[in-house]
């Protein structure tokens, strides 16, 4: 997506929430929702519609674990690192993860198809080890489901 | 026409319901037989999920644990006629002994009604403490929670009605109801399931909460890890607003209360209340210093309630069902119910709510069933991240608010996190420290720098590898370090974050090398 369209899609948001009240939250994760990413270039729109600094905005994306700066890989795949997942593997699982796609946690697989992220608690407790795949959580993961969970993306809608 | 329930919750789906659910409508399809399917809440057994039922005229009986390729051998033993041939069977749901022997109130609904139904809600009573409380003052409604002896269910057991008193005392144009649905504890899922499962309650709650204090706003503050959560309360407000239960008239009284979700960005601190209002003002989370209480300044500087997801859940119970009959339940000052949550390496997880006044061990071992991986169990945090690790010779200690302070404890959010015996305590007390690292908003020192300290010191006792005095030497630092986070954080992030760690090298020192 060219710099131009990005900005559209923003002004666009902005106009439809700036005057919501607290409005930066939500149009931060519009933003996200429709980018992908939140594009540095666009943080002098965003602050200029809510008539913020853009240190203000910028220290908002920053503080927030779930706003990304940069584009992520195609999927994100994110694993639990909470007490309840690590009671039944979690450990385990991560290292797994990291040496089967050779990637480190927080980081994008050189193809660009994966971002692994650390996420602390996804609600799922009961049936740890816990991931979500894009939009979908999975419950009692295994690095043997893991990797079957891999080859599905493959198939299904995973690298082109 | 047979009704058959297939759950549709986090967890359920986790473990493959969407399948199950497909299953069961494509097999019907093919044999010609005529079923309603509906997707409910669930009924927070988890270790029995994907747990199927079908409605019979003995009752719904329930086919659990339940996998897509398990759907052809269901049909294959009648299980759509209510039969008991499958091995996957346990009879009537509301005969399985884990069930059987709680007491719902918050989760009297849960799996049983479709959660996005109105009409299923007010079908079990939903609906039925709101009409009381249209019918009361400000005040009255103020005295019932008081009554009631509510406290608060997101950690710090505040009393409600208290905090309700303040905000009706004090005059504004506007006043504000936020709901805590930030629930960032580890091993807890109540209120994530009490949203999937009966999200009107809270919405009733919040209303109820409205009309007591005069606010004609509300909140709803979410933790973006829960999508299906998010999804189900939008559809239910939007329900809401289109049967009139919320807005500018609700149920024909006149009086108005709007309500909105907002969801936050991935921040454990944002759980705090003075945090979760200046994110939902659009800043960062950073903790404010108190005084001046929420109450008097909250959100936008305006009055503002601001309660858990359950506390405001609870509400409507109260008022459907009366404050003698609430304050009824429990033990001394910890009144009502609470719904517990048994999770990690446990055989069966899932919501169990009782009366306060049950024991820790009753809870793991009658309900839990001991670990799921058969190894014995070692240690088991209680109440979330800030939580204490309690030995086995502690887990006859009662689940009543009191009773967890005197031990040094903290009961919490209810979440209660099994352990076995491979679980090395070093690293749990390292991941204590290492979590408020990564989740300090930054504001006071010895929180921000202090749990950095904390890992570094505690690698160090790690390293010392038969060296006496290394090790003593950063045990007695570790110490000093816990009483400055203790004493000298401005809020509970860093000054509970001690817990677990002290009561991990109290309790199992041979994992710290001793
Ligand atoms: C670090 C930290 C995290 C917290 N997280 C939550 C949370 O996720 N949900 C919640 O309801 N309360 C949480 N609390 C407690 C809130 O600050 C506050 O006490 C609560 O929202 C008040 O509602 P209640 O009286 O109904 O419990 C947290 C507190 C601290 C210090
Ligand atoms: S104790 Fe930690 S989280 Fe709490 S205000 Fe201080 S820095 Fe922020
Ligand atoms: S701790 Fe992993 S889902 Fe809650």
């Amino acid at each position: 997506m060219s710099t131009n369209v990005q900005q559209a899609a923003v002004q666009e948001i902005l106009d439809g929430m700036k005057t919501m009240p607290g409005a930066l939250l939500p149009i931060l994760h519009e933003v996200q929702h429709t980018l992908g990413f939140i594009p540095a270039d666009c943080v002098p729109a965003i602050a200029e519609a809510l008539n913020l600094s853009r240190a203000e905005v910028h220290g908002v994306i920053s503080f927030y674990h779930h706003f990304r700066s940069e584009p992520a890989g195609k999927h994100v795949v994110q694993i639990c690192r909470a007490e309840a997942c690590q009671a039944v593997g979690a450990k385990a699982l991560e290292a797994h993860v990291q040496t089967s796609l050779d990637v480190s946690t927080g980081d994008t697989t050189a193809d660009r198809n994966l971002t692994v992220e650390p996420v602390y608690c996804l609600g799922n407790c009961a049936c740890g080890p816990s991931v979500q795949i894009g939009e979908d959580i999975y419950a009692r993961v295994t690095p043997e489901r893991f990797d079957a969970l891999m080859a599905d993306l493959d198939i299904n809608g995973g690298a082109e | 026409m047979v009704t058959v329930y297939v759950p549709r919750d986090t967890t359920a789906c986790a473990l493959g319901a969407d399948a199950v659910a497909a299953a069961i409508a494509a097999e019907a399809a093919s044999r010609n037989i005529d079923i309603e399917l509906v997707r409910n809440g669930s009924r927070g057994l988890f270790w029995l999920e994907t747990l199927v039922e079908v409605e019979t005229p003995a009752g719904r009986m329930a086919y659990g644990p339940v996998n897509a390729s398990d759907v052809a051998g269901l049909f294959d033993a009648g299980f759509y006629e209510g039969k008991q041939d499958s091995t996957l069977s346990w009879g009537p749901t509301e005969d399985i002994p884990y069930l059987k022997n709680q007491l719902r109130v918050n989760f009297a609904r849960a799996g049983i009604i479709d959660p996005l139904s109105i009409d299923a809600y007010k079908a079990h009573g939903g609906y039925a403490g709101l009409t009381c409380a249209l019918a009361m003052e400000a005040q009255v409604i103020v005295d019932e929670v008081k009554a009631s002896g509510l406290r608060g269910r997101g950690g710090a057991a505040f009393p409600a009605g208290i905090k309700w008193q303040t905000v009706l005392d004090t005059p504004s144009e506007q006043k504000y109801i936020v709901c805590n649905a930030d629930e960032g504890d580890s091993g807890t899922f109540a209120d994530r399931l009490l949203m999937e499962a009966d999200p009107f309650q809270l919405i009733e709650g919040m209303t109820i909460a409205g009309l007591g204090v005069g606010a004609t706003q509300g909140y709803i503050y979410l933790r973006s890890e829960y999508p299906k959560a998010h999804d189900v309360l939008k559809t239910a407000l939007a329900n809401a607003y289109g049967a009139g239960y919320l807005g500018s008239d609700i149920a024909g009284s006149g009086k108005r209360f709007d309500l909105e979700v907002r969801l936050g960005a991935g921040a454990y601190i944002c759980g705090e209340e003075t945090s979760l209002l200046d994110s939902l003002e659009g800043k960062r989370g950073l903790v404010r210093a108190k005084p001046p209480l929420p109450a008097i300044v909250g959100l936008f500087g305006k009055p503002t309630v601001i309660n858990n997801v359950l506390t405001l859940a609870t509400v409507s119970a109260i008022f459907e069902k009366g404050a003698d009959f609430y304050k009824g339940l429990g033990t001394g000052r910890s009144l009502g119910t609470l719904p517990m949550q048994l999770a990690g390496n446990i055989k069966r997880g899932g919501i169990v709510e009782l009366a306060f006044g049950s024991t820790l061990r009753e809870l793991m071992e009658d309900f839990g069933g001991g670990t799921a991986s058969g190894r014995p169990m070692k240690a088991v945090q209680v109440g979330g991240p800030l939580g204490a690790y309690l030995p086995e010779s502690e887990w006859d200690i009662v689940l009543d608010y009191e009773a967890f302070a005197a031990a040094k404890a903290m009961l919490g959010h209810g979440g209660v996190v099994v352990f076995d015996d491979s679980v090395d305590m070093l690293e749990q007390a390292r991941f204590a420290m290492e979590f408020c690292a990564v989740e300090s908003c930054g504001k006071c020192t010895p929180c921000r720098i202090g749990s950095i300290r904390g890992v570094e010191v505690i690698d160090k006792i790690r390293g010392s590898d038969g060296d006496e005095r290394q090790r003593d030497d950063n045990l007695i630092l570790l110490e000093e370090l816990c009483d400055t986070m203790e004493f000298g954080s401005l809020c509970a992030m860093g000054g509970l974050t001690p817990f677990p760690v002290r009561s991990a090298v109290k309790h199992f020192p041979e994992d710290f090398g001793a």
